[in-house]
């Protein structure tokens, strides 16, 4: 039944959205100014039936309706209603869903948003984006279908993989997907603002509240997404450099130099190829990730099941898509004067985009390079965390001074300023004031401290200047001063982890550096979808005279069956303890794994304060229009 | 000049979507089936104590062995460890370790405590070694002859059923 009606539902929205193409294209040829009722209703039908179709497929995930094969494969009924909702999806066939609602979302927005535009430019993104729409509900329909049937109906599914069972990764894929999906909307923008000829103004109003949106949704993906490897992979680690996270973080580098480069185009007409280049190259770096995430060509914690027709048809789409940008961007780009004074804000707005470009093309050599190497030369390598920061670390001097000192320049003005200041005075004595009470890490991670601590005390500064000074961009000092946090938490969590791993038994006491551990107790017990072997564990910490008691859990889940250990953390607001023990078979002895993570809480909190820039600038936007 | 520009991007994109294609039909799926049967690669393996190289051809002195991949921090790696200390006993058979991506102190600890059936004890604390064998996770173990032929590729835990099925080919 749900089955039947989950595909009728997605190919009336493929339908709806091939007739928009065809009455957008139709309407360009009419000269009136106002684009026609008829738009507006289909677009409004094609928002209605697509939202019904995942809709549906989260319904038959709710019934448990094994019908589908889909949710067979994917769900239980044994499983927390939560769980079920979000199995919808922590798939293939349901993300790609979800893709689509997302697409159509911004596709709806973006017409109903933009009344006053230029008649033929909103026609010609809304063609552009119905484009990406009907491919990938042709993608959906023909090879990837979330609603494809099972007969004879099974009684029971096969559950859904117990560490995707967590509140972060549930909402994890929507935020990431409203970012890097929704990148599709600006780059839809930026092709038919090369051929209606849109002047830069005009463009840069129009794209930056997608880009502020896309780019604050996108930061939180991320983050939910490491905050889940933290808590629920049990390695104590929150970013690995893995190529899945990679394929998150190249988006966000092309978002940020957007983010950055609009804000000039605002005012001057000197980057307008450039901002539709990278806003061209977003959309395009996340179809990139899908397609290295999806086709299983790489090796990852992330996996899709692998299916080569799937990588296929994303590669052929991907490859019409770079192809017909090209092809669009040569046949109208404008030509464009350059003359910029070198230290006015938009060339450190410039070097900013230099900045990211340069992080890009780090992080996606990383990740292709082993893709390459094994494909032309069959040699097989792996790059990981060893390679990111030797390349990347000493970059961030640069990045973090001129953040510091960008954004105190006038607009198209070249006037030196003093970079002496009383912020960089008092950032020396917080940074002396580290440096003795460190006296370890090298000489790169102290001079990364006194960077990151420059640009906190500085944006700290600005931040009572708003006060006086009403018209200071909030979101920009704030995002900053996060970026500086967050920067400077991960240094100092670098410097100051602790890690032992050790075997005990029950009643053992273990000694080490300032800690003791002691194994008191253990205890069994079972849920309705897993059994669970429970420590108690007491910390004692003898420099502080603290103690802790921990409970690290190895669960056996029964649908499908499978091993997890779940760390047990107990988050302070300066430092976590994080414990985990793993069995070992046929003894009673247990491995014990102990991490003391510093500022843990900083690090997701400066996230969410960059990300809370994103907000503010939007709300800016909206206030002055 | 605009021409220009275009064909160049045009090659370079055309290149880079070739070769993702490429690697889209290249079985990237981690099979152990695909190795077995072949010779094993001629790799140089430090020793996990002694300075120097053993040469993993000199096992054709031997008349099978058994190439084991472990680390402490490996959970399963202990389970499967008595079936590695049992199949020690075959004097028909050697045992080779390969330390895998671990620290060494910890793996002393390991074999103090779980006994050391490894007759040659060699280490890969990069785990850059063991991909040449095919090896991304652990443990894993590989049987191999006289011939340096894999005859036998166990991903995972060495269950009674492998062990039972080693010690049937190296009867032979």
């Amino acid at each position: 039944m749900l089955s039947s009606f989950g595909i009728s539902v997605s190919t009336i929205s493929l339908l709806l959205s091939l007739s928009l193409l065809y009455l957008s294209y139709y309407d360009l040829k009419l000269s009136n100014n106002k684009i026609s009722k008829k738009i507006y209703k289909f677009a409004f039908s094609q928002i209605l039936f697509t939202f019904l179709s995942f809709i549906t497929l989260i319904i038959a995930y709710v019934i448990s309706d094994f019908s589908l094969i889909n949710v067979y494969e994917n769900s239980h009924t044994t499983k927390p209603l939560f769980y079920k909702i979000s199995g919808a999806w922590g798939n293939h066939e349901g993300s790609l869903l979800l893709w689509i609602n997302i697409l159509v979302l911004f596709s709806f927005l973006f017409l109903i948003l933009n009344k006053d535009k230029n008649k033929n430019f909103k026609l010609y993104t809304i063609i552009f984006q119905n484009l990406l729409i009907s491919t990938f509900l042709i993608f959906l329909l023909t090879n990837s279908n979330p609603f494809s049937l099972l007969y004879p109906i099974p009684t029971e599914g096969m559950g859904l993989n117990p560490i995707l069972q967590d509140p972060a990764l549930a909402i994890h894929p929507p935020l990431l997907y409203l970012g890097f999906v929704g990148s599709s909307i600006y780059f839809s923008i930026a092709l038919a603002a090369l051929i209606t000829k849109v002047d830069s103004k005009s463009l840069a109003l129009t794209i930056k509240p997608w880009v502020s949106v896309s780019w604050t949704f996108q930061t939180l993906g991320i983050l939910v997404g490491s905050i889940w490897a933290y808590y629920e992979l049990g390695w104590g680690g929150f970013w690995f450099w893995d190529p899945v996270e990679n394929s998150s973080l190249m988006p966000w580098f092309l978002m940020t130099a957007l983010l950055h480069s609009v804000l000039v185009l605002e005012r001057r007409i000197g980057l307008y190829s450039w901002v539709i280049i990278l806003s061209i190259l977003t959309f395009t770096m996340s179809v990139v990730g899908t397609f290295l995430v999806r086709s299983g060509i790489l090796n990852s914690v992330h996996t899709f099941a692998n299916d080569p027709s799937r990588g296929l048809f994303i590669l052929s789409f991907l490859a019409l898509m770079v192809f017909s940008s090209i092809f669009i961007f040569f046949k109208y780009a404008p030509a464009e004067n350059k003359n910029y004074k070198i230290f006015s804000k938009e060339s450190f707005i410039l070097i900013n985009n230099w900045f990211m470009v340069f992080f890009l093309a780090v992080v996606l050599i990383g990740t292709l390079y082993p893709v390459f190497l094994d494909t032309l030369t069959g040699q097989k390598i792996s790059v990981g965390p060893p390679y990111y920061n030797f390349i990347l670390a000493p970059f961030l001097l640069p990045l973090l001074f001129l953040m510091t000192s960008g954004p105190k320049h006038k607009w198209i003005s070249s006037n030196v300023i003093g970079i002496f200041n009383i912020a960089l005075f008092t950032s020396i004595i917080l940074f002396f004031v580290f440096f003795l009470s460190i006296k370890e890490g090298g000489l790169l991670l102290l001079l990364i401290l006194l960077f990151s601590t420059y640009l906190i005390t500085q944006t700290t500064f600005d931040f009572y200047e708003t006060f006086k000074n009403k018209n200071i961009n909030l979101s920009r000092i704030i995002s900053h001063f996060g970026f500086g946090l967050l920067i400077l938490s991960i240094s100092l969590n670098q410097i100051f982890s602790v890690e032992k791993s050790f075997n005990a038994r029950l009643g053992d006491e273990k000694n080490f550096l300032n800690y003791t551990i002691k194994f008191n107790n253990l205890e069994t017990f079972s849920k309705n979808n897993f059994k669970s072997v429970k420590g108690h564990f007491e910390i004692i910490d003898k420099k502080n005279i603290i103690s802790q008691k921990l409970t690290p859990e190895i669960r056996v889940y029964n649908q499908p069956e499978t091993i997890t250990y779940e760390a047990s953390i107990n988050t302070k607001l300066f430092s976590d303890t994080y414990l985990t023990m793993s069995n070992i078979s046929n003894t009673d002895i247990f491995n014990v794994k102990f991490q003391k993570k510093p500022f843990m809480n900083f690090i997701w909190f400066s996230v969410l304060l960059i990300s809370f820039g994103g907000i503010l600038q939007f709300l800016r936007l909206k206030k002055r229009v | 000049m605009k021409k220009k520009y275009l064909v160049t991007i045009y090659s370079i994109a055309i290149f880079f979507f070739v070769v993702l294609y490429l690697s889209l039909n290249k079985n990237n799926i981690y099979t152990t089936q695909e190795n077995i049967g072949k010779k094993i690669s001629v790799i140089q393996l430090n020793y996990f104590d002694k300075p120097g190289e053993f040469n993993i051809q000199e096992i054709s002195n031997f008349n099978f062995t058994l190439l084991n991949f472990w680390a402490s921090w490996c959970g399963p790696c202990r389970k499967e460890h008595k079936h590695l200390v049992e199949l020690s006993r075959n004097s028909n058979l050697k045992i080779i370790g390969v330390n895998f991506k671990d620290d060494k102190k910890n793996a002393m600890e390991f074999l103090k405590e779980m006994g050391n059936p490894f007759f040659i004890l060699t280490k890969d604390p990069e785990g850059k070694k063991s991909v040449n064998f095919g090896i991304y996770g652990i443990p894993e173990t590989i049987l191999i002859n006289k011939d340096l032929k894999i005859l036998k590729k166990y991903v995972g835990p060495l269950s009674d059923k492998d062990v039972r099925e080693i010690q049937r080919i190296i009867k032979k």
